[in-house]
């Protein structure tokens, strides 16, 4: 990784330049994202079941499951896409997830990838990080906002991060996939989040940029706490430290990726398969 | 560090050719005309009439519209088929006004409109309390439609309606007030709605130089209103809109608000709606509840479609084209008119999905183009695909 890290995936320190002031993050005790119990049913079936789960500041964390496990369904929780029906969400320990929008998530630091790329297609890639930058975002604000040129550094800087510097002025749209992919990642950078959660972030990726994504996660992780989403064993077996194991909503299994690995009831229900 | 080469995005106006294009429409509005019509005499070929002055003066309140229609549809993706509504708000607004100068030079020779004298009603109801002060009427002209447009907007948008949803609601909202409109007690004239004005300002109505006054008003408000327009679709929000429209979701988790962008351009369109008819009353001479009937507001979104979405200049381009060919067919084969606009919009859906600004473009070869031509355009499909997706 030759790009210089530092100077755009600084922690960020508050976390109320937004609309609303969503109160500093307190991870006194060292977790930044804790579920506790949660449930969500769909039409009477339940997507999570009385899932807990709990992770450090600085932790990078692969999930993994079968379909239908309920991974992105817990992002949807984290996130404020999906209301829990029962169980609670904490950001830090005072910021409880399930009172918030998801812009006031997003201002609190929690950055998301989606499953499917999910970048603004008609505009420009160097538009893409503009609009993802960290700022008051605000339409009164927004209506007059100039770039300054510090903001225009970490653009740059950004560019230069997920090799896109080439790509700043074409449409995202015209992007390839794993382009597409990285893009979405330096937009999240881009928010300064504490927390990352990263929806199958090496999907349709090259084996080279697979493996770049690895490194990158890997120098994120420390500065930002990351939760990984991924199918791509090889992938978390390059990355993980701590692998939690989803199976019908609710957690099978933790620890370290050997222990999990030779878990005869993970072996069960999915690495056996 | 070499980052290699980066441009920042648009952010001016216009460029010099843009501004040329700007002023010279100003020099034809503010001067050429003016002098044809004033200072040339009638037998003249040169010598512009009043219909035309009337006709162009109308279609320019249109072309407001059409641009205002341009910043929810073209570029958030939000397609109301109910902006008539606005406008003819904003026309009763003045209207009111209007009928109050006409004083007691109605049929009945009494100082209230002659509606109300026929209605038998002794005094003005509540709704036109202060409607004979001019500021209040201006004010009208932009609380009402604005109003009602932030109210139904947050509710709707707050319940995140969206696409084709949204579409029908307006749809209803502005037939509702047709209805309501249509009765005479509303209090606002019935199915006649208000006409035969004598005054504004105390001036009479109805004279050339009036005529040319509230001419140049209209072209000096469209040319402001693209200003602002292409000011606001340049900025930052100008990009939160479109991303809005393509990505809302990623938007949201962007950590925008994306209900207090949607409610800010929403409500500035109805206003500018309401501004436009406002313009519309004293030049046409008449406003009643037919302004507010679905087809309408049906044929806004036309204008735009036909002009190009998310274009601005197309906007203006389709009020244009499509009126003038409503004018035209509506003279020498008014059987055929609906016809000929179900047909144009249809072609114009299949084959122009960036529109007749799009298609010009294309023309001109112009591939690596500035942000207004992107827009729509890696799509291809149908115009209400935007507002459906």
């Amino acid at each position: 990784m030759n790009a210089p890290l530092h100077a755009v995936s600084g922690l960020g320190g508050d976390a109320t330049s937004g609309r609303v002031a969503t109160g500093a993050l307190d991870t006194t005790h060292g977790a930044v994202l804790y579920l506790e119990d949660i449930t969500v049913s769909f039409d009477g079936f339940k997507a999570l079941d009385g899932l807990s789960l709990s992770i450090d500041v600085g932790e990078l964390r692969c999930v993994i499951g079968p379909n239908g496990a309920g991974k992105t369904t817990m992002m949807d929780v984290i996130t404020g896409k999906t209301r829990a029906d029962r169980g609670s969400a904490f950001f830090g320990q005072t910021i409880d997830l399930a009172r918030l929008s998801e812009a006031e998530i997003a201002h609190a630091g929690i950055g998301r990838k989606f499953q499917k790329p999910t970048v603004f297609e008609q505009h420009t890639v160097f538009e893409n990080l503009e609009l993802a930058m960290k700022a008051d975002k605000r339409v009164r604000r927004t209506l007059f906002a100039r770039l300054a040129s510090e903001e225009h550094d970490r653009i740059a800087a950004m560019l230069a991060l997920i090799r896109l510097a080439d790509a700043a002025d074409r449409v995202a749209g015209l992007l390839s996939h794993g382009q597409k992919q990285w893009l979405e990642i330096g937009m999240l950078l881009m928010q300064e989040p504490r927390l990352l959660l990263l929806d199958e972030p090496v999907a349709g990726m090259s084996d080279e940029e697979t493996e770049r994504t690895a490194e990158l996660f890997l120098s994120l992780a420390g500065k930002h706490s990351l939760v990984v989403v991924e199918h791509d064993m090889a992938f978390v077996g390059k990355i993980a430290r701590k692998v939690t194991v989803l199976h019908e909503g609710s957690v099978l299994a933790e620890g370290q990726m050997e222990q999990v690995q030779n878990d005869a009831r993970v072996i069960e229900v999915y690495l056996g398969r | 560090m070499n980052v290699g080469p980066i441009s920042s995005t648009i952010t001016r106006l216009y460029g010099p050719r843009g501004w040329i294009a700007i002023g010279v429409c100003a020099a034809l509005l503010f001067v050429v005309v003016p002098l044809l019509n004033l200072a040339v005499p009638a037998g003249n070929p040169l010598y512009v009439s009043a219909y035309w002055v009337t006709l162009i003066g109308k279609i320019m309140c249109y072309a407001i519209v059409a641009i205002a229609m341009d910043l929810v549809w073209g570029y958030t993706g939000i397609l109301s088929l109910g902006h008539g509504l606005f406008f003819a708000l904003g026309g009763y607004a003045f209207g009111m006004y209007l009928m109050r100068q006409i004083g007691a030079d109605g049929q009945y020779r009494v100082n209230m409109p002659d509606f109300m004298v026929f209605l038998d009603w002794k005094a003005f109801p509540w709704q036109w309390w202060n409607s004979d002060q001019f500021w209040w009427a201006m004010l009208l002209v932009v609380l009402v439609p604005g109003l009602l447009a932030l109210v139904f907007g947050y509710f709707a948008f707050r319940s995140r309606i969206k696409g084709v949803y949204f579409s029908i609601i307006t749809q209803a909202l502005t037939f509702a007030a047709m209805l309501l409109f249509f009765r005479n007690n509303t209090g606002f004239g019935g199915n006649n709605g208000f006409t035969d004005f004598k005054r504004i300002l105390g001036f009479p109505i109805t004279t050339p130089v009036t005529r040319m006054v509230l001419f140049a008003i209209t072209g000096a408000a469209l040319i402001g209103t693209l200003l602002l327009a292409r000011a606001i679709v340049t900025s930052k929000t100008g990009r939160v809109l479109t991303a809005i429209r393509d990505a809302e979701a990623r938007v949201m988790f962007c950590g925008y608000n994306t209900l207090h962008y949607k409610l800010f351009v929403w409500t500035l369109s109805a206003v500018l709606c309401g501004i436009a008819g406002a313009l519309y009353v004293p030049q046409v001479g008449i406003i009643n509840p037919s302004e507010m009937s679905p087809a309408n507001s049906i044929e806004i979104a036309i204008w735009v479609a036909v002009g190009g979405r998310g274009t601005l200049v197309g906007a203006i381009v389709g009020a244009f084209v499509v009126n003038g060919a409503k004018s035209f067919f509506t003279q020498a084969f008014p059987e055929y008119w609906l016809y000929v606009l179900g047909a144009s919009f249809i072609l114009v859906t299949l084959f122009l999905p960036q529109g007749l600004v799009g298609l010009a473009r294309r023309w001109r070869g112009r591939v690596s183009a500035p942000a207004a031509t992107r827009v729509a355009s890696a799509e291809g499909a149908g115009a209400f695909r935007a507002a459906g997706s």
